[in-house]
């Protein structure tokens, strides 16, 4: 029963959908830090994330713990394949996670903190698209191992995937920035996500172009019929997104540059999704394959649709408790 | 540097090192959330606000806790598939949904409610607020069983079938999760977490005792603590000898290396209290024993014959140095735990439980002994399972990612390096946090984070504010 293992396809690409674009702006508010003109810039920019980071990155958990899950081939092959970058993200958020605690603990490592927090996350961001890159590429697989040899992953393109998620990653802080602050730090953000703006869609652009020479099969899954008719939609909602970034932006509104930033994320990812579709590891694991049985499939799903609607209420509740603008004055008496 | 080390050797000294420093977390932040519940529930209940006072100061450690633990689970979900991927596609269709579970019912249940417990008493109320509570510390006890049932089933793996292509493939789930260890090594974890934070909150009373009897709040938590674990010690010993007689019946190899019985006892087998397993003979040299008393603890029965290592292939058997020592500092610290426990209970039913230096001083030099017992219960475990992942079924060496030594090698010097640095500034963190007063803390407003989102000011500015109040009030 193939289709069981294709509901379960989507439910971890949801997963790595809602951990990009959550974890994303908390890591791009860390790649903006040192960008702060004052220590009360650092502590509103830090304030704005710190009660909901831990459950944004807790989705990067479950895409990692739900392809172990329910595709544990896939798993057992991308996890070696990717080691190094992988190794590097995961040692980049601990610098990251623990400098929202330390920071405040005393004034005379507060500065090694900061960088702890910058650095974690941009090397969290850029092995990220790193490991995109190298999953677009192709994977090397043999019988049911990894085939390659430990620096497969570095190439130009996944060094170009690396840079235009770190570029995302920022617009997506700036424009979060942009809705949760006031003042100097919102002016000053909202003039950054502009240029991020248009680096991201120079970069989307470029990926692209380059994609189709990675593998063939990629062109034909775009541009054959009948499906041609339903992938041409993604580019032209990608200009409605770019479109309302930039109004948003210059008539100074808080929320619609957010939205339009995350939009612009979703239809990226819709767009691996085409490239990659029935395959889960390019280019020749399909997801039918890597399928765990389906006694695991069904066991798993039965919670996964209890729980999955629980945890996006409870999560919204808690962004609902903390929403509004961050009063940094407030914050420092 | 790494010359004669394989990749195997790495794996297992990179997994070793990462899940023993990872485990240091949760054991004591499964214990202080129920901890800080019972706090939260105490001050709601009779309005002291001397618990209110131990809530606030006992949060901000947890939440330092609660980040380390966060960061280093992380590397462990991942660790499966960078270095033991056979393992990952042999075990995932068993224990990956189990570990999916942990993740859907526990993590995001924590980290969800956790920004709330921190920040936002003032902005959803008390009683929700006492619901997030409730919420982070049921998270840490839901997280604790889908753990151990995992762990369990690699000890006594239960309820699969093989499939052709090598897996592991699950056909009763009901026997999968509740496997044949799986009560016993539960109950045996939760007990050993409560213990490791009346340790630590013991030894933090107890210090701010040393300097000043009169401290209310030092008073209120060394005798909180003091109740924990003259109650829970007794029953720790309990549950570790019922998981003891379970680990004989389905892991016999690892309870002959625990009690060093090399040949076979066939008319009831001697104690051993101390000795030097020699590995290369297979013998205890130097051995201090008490002849008969391990057929009694075991079989219940002096006479009672039992097998010993002579009776396992070789290649099947566990390390047993390691696992010889790490039971015994186990037991002896256990042990050291309910001595502390009938002391204290002494002292109080004589009314002298604030004014025993001696005892405070032995509360102090005990806060760490949690850490080194449940380290030593897990190495026990873990090492008594080899040469297995998967006991008798998947061998370690069977289990490994097909990476070059010279990944693995870089990625354990990077860990270690960065764990050092990280979790001992952490753990230099925690210190000078327990090293200062409940109410120096309370009223020292740089000394914690003060973290805002939002349109009303900062709850740990209101709590400020209504404690003041309070103080005016009565």
């Amino acid at each position: 029963m193939f289709e069981l293992s294709f509901i379960w396809a989507g439910i971890i690409a949801f997963a790595v959908l809602v951990y990009v674009i959550l974890d994303g702006f908390d890591l791009g508010v860390g790649i903006l830090f040192p960008f702060a003109r004052s220590e009360r810039d650092r502590a509103t920019m830090m304030n704005s994330i710190a009660p909901i980071w831990d459950g944004n990155e807790t989705w990067l958990v479950l895409g990692g713990g739900g392809l172990f899950a329910v595709f544990p081939l896939a798993y057992a092959i991308v996890m070696p394949a990717l080691y190094m970058p992988i190794i590097l993200m995961l040692l980049a958020l601990i610098f990251r996670g623990v400098a929202f605690e330390y920071r405040w603990r005393g004034e005379r490592w507060k500065h090694i903190w900061d960088h702890a927090f910058f650095g974690g996350s941009i090397v969290a961001a850029f092995t990220q698209g790193i490991a995109l890159g190298a999953l677009v590429q192709g994977i090397e697989v043999e019988g049911r191992a990894y085939s390659g040899a430990w620096w497969d992953w570095l190439t130009m393109f996944s060094l170009l995937t690396g840079a235009a998620v770190v570029v995302g990653y920022a617009l997506l802080g700036a424009c979060w920035l942009n809705m949760k602050t006031i003042g100097d730090l919102q002016v000053q953000m909202r003039g950054y996500a502009k240029p991020l703006a248009a680096a991201t869609l120079g970069f989307i652009g470029l990926a692209s172009l380059l994609t189709p020479f990675q593998d063939v099969e990629y062109f034909h899954r775009w541009f054959d019929m009948p499906g041609v008719l339903f992938s041409v939609i993604v580019p032209a909602a990608l200009l409605a997104c770019a479109w309302a970034l930039f109004t948003g932006l210059r008539d100074a509104k808080d929320v619609q540059p957010f939205l339009a930033a995350l939009g612009l994320f979703v239809l990226c990812f819709v767009g691996i999704g085409i490239s990659f579709y029935p395959n889960i590891v390019p280019p020749n694991l399909t997801i039918a394959e890597a399928a765990a049985p389906d006694s695991s499939l069904w066991f798993a799903l039965v919670g996964t649709v209890v729980l999955v609607p629980l945890i996006l209420i409870y999560t919204a509740y808690a962004y609902w408790v903390f929403r509004g603008k961050v009063d940094p004055d407030e914050g420092y008496h | 540097m790494f010359d004669g080390l394989t990749a195997e050797t790495l794996a297992r000294m990179q997994f070793a090192f990462t899940v023993s420093f990872h485990i240091i977390f949760p054991a004591f932040s499964i214990g202080l959330a129920s901890y800080l519940a019972v706090l939260n529930g105490l001050w709601l209940r009779t309005r002291d606000r001397t618990y209110l006072h131990l809530f606030d100061y006992w949060k901000k450690i947890f939440a330092v806790a609660f980040g380390m633990g966060v960061v280093s689970g992380i590397v462990m979900s991942y660790q499966f598939g960078t270095n033991w991927a056979v393992f990952s596609d042999k075990t995932g269709p068993v224990l990956g949904p189990l570990m999916a579970y942990e993740v859907l019912s526990a993590f995001f249940l924590e980290a969800g409610f956790l920004g709330i417990m921190l920040f936002g008493r003032k902005r959803v109320g008390n009683s929700l607020h006492m619901l997030a509570t409730g919420m982070v510390a049921f998270g840490t006890l839901i997280s604790a069983t889908w753990i151990l049932s995992v762990n369990s089933w690699m000890q006594t793996p239960a309820g699969f079938a093989m499939n052709d292509l090598g897996q592991f493939v699950p056909e009763d789930w009901w026997q999968i999760v509740f496997n044949p260890s799986f009560p016993y090594r539960l109950v045996h974890m939760v007990l050993a977490a409560f213990l490791t934070t009346a340790l630590v909150v013991g030894a933090t009373g107890a210090l701010h005792l040393l300097r000043d009897r009169q401290d209310k709040a030092a008073r209120r938590m060394f005798s909180m603590a003091m109740w924990m674990l003259t109650l829970v010690a007794p029953l720790q010993i309990f549950a570790g000898d019922a998981h003891g007689l379970n680990t004989l019946e389905h892991q016999p190899a690892k309870v002959m290396a625990m009690e060093g019985h090399y040949d076979s006892h066939p008319e009831g087998a001697p104690l051993i209290l101390f000795g030097i397993p020699n590995a290369a003979e297979k013998r205890i040299d130097y051995a201090v024993e008490i002849p008969k008393l391990s057929s009694l603890i075991l079989k219940h029965d002096l006479n009672a014959p039992l097998d010993g290592l002579d009776t396992i292939p070789d290649e099947d058997e566990p390390p047993v140095w390691i696992v010889f020592w790490s039971f015994r500092v186990m037991v002896a610290l256990g042990f050291a735990m309910l001595g502390l426990g009938i002391w204290s209970l002494w002292r109080r039913v004589r009314g002298r439980l604030y004014d025993a230096p001696w005892l405070h001083r032995a509360a102090v030099a005990m806060g760490p002994a949690g850490f080194v017992a449940v380290l030593a219960g897990w190495i026990t475990t873990e090492v008594g399972r080899q040469p297995f992942t998967v006991y008798g079924l998947l061998r370690t060496s069977d289990s490994l990612s097909p990476v070059d030594a010279p990944a693995v090698a870089t990625s354990l010097v990077a860990f270690i390096m960065v764990y050092f640095f990280i979790f001992g500034a952490g753990t230099l963190y925690l210190l000078a946090m327990m090293n200062k007063g409940v109410n120096v803390v309370n009223h020292d407003l740089q000394s914690g984070p003060i973290r805002t989102a939002g349109l009303t000011p900062s709850q740990q500015a209101d709590d400020e504010i209504e404690t003041q109040k309070d103080e005016t009030n009565v």
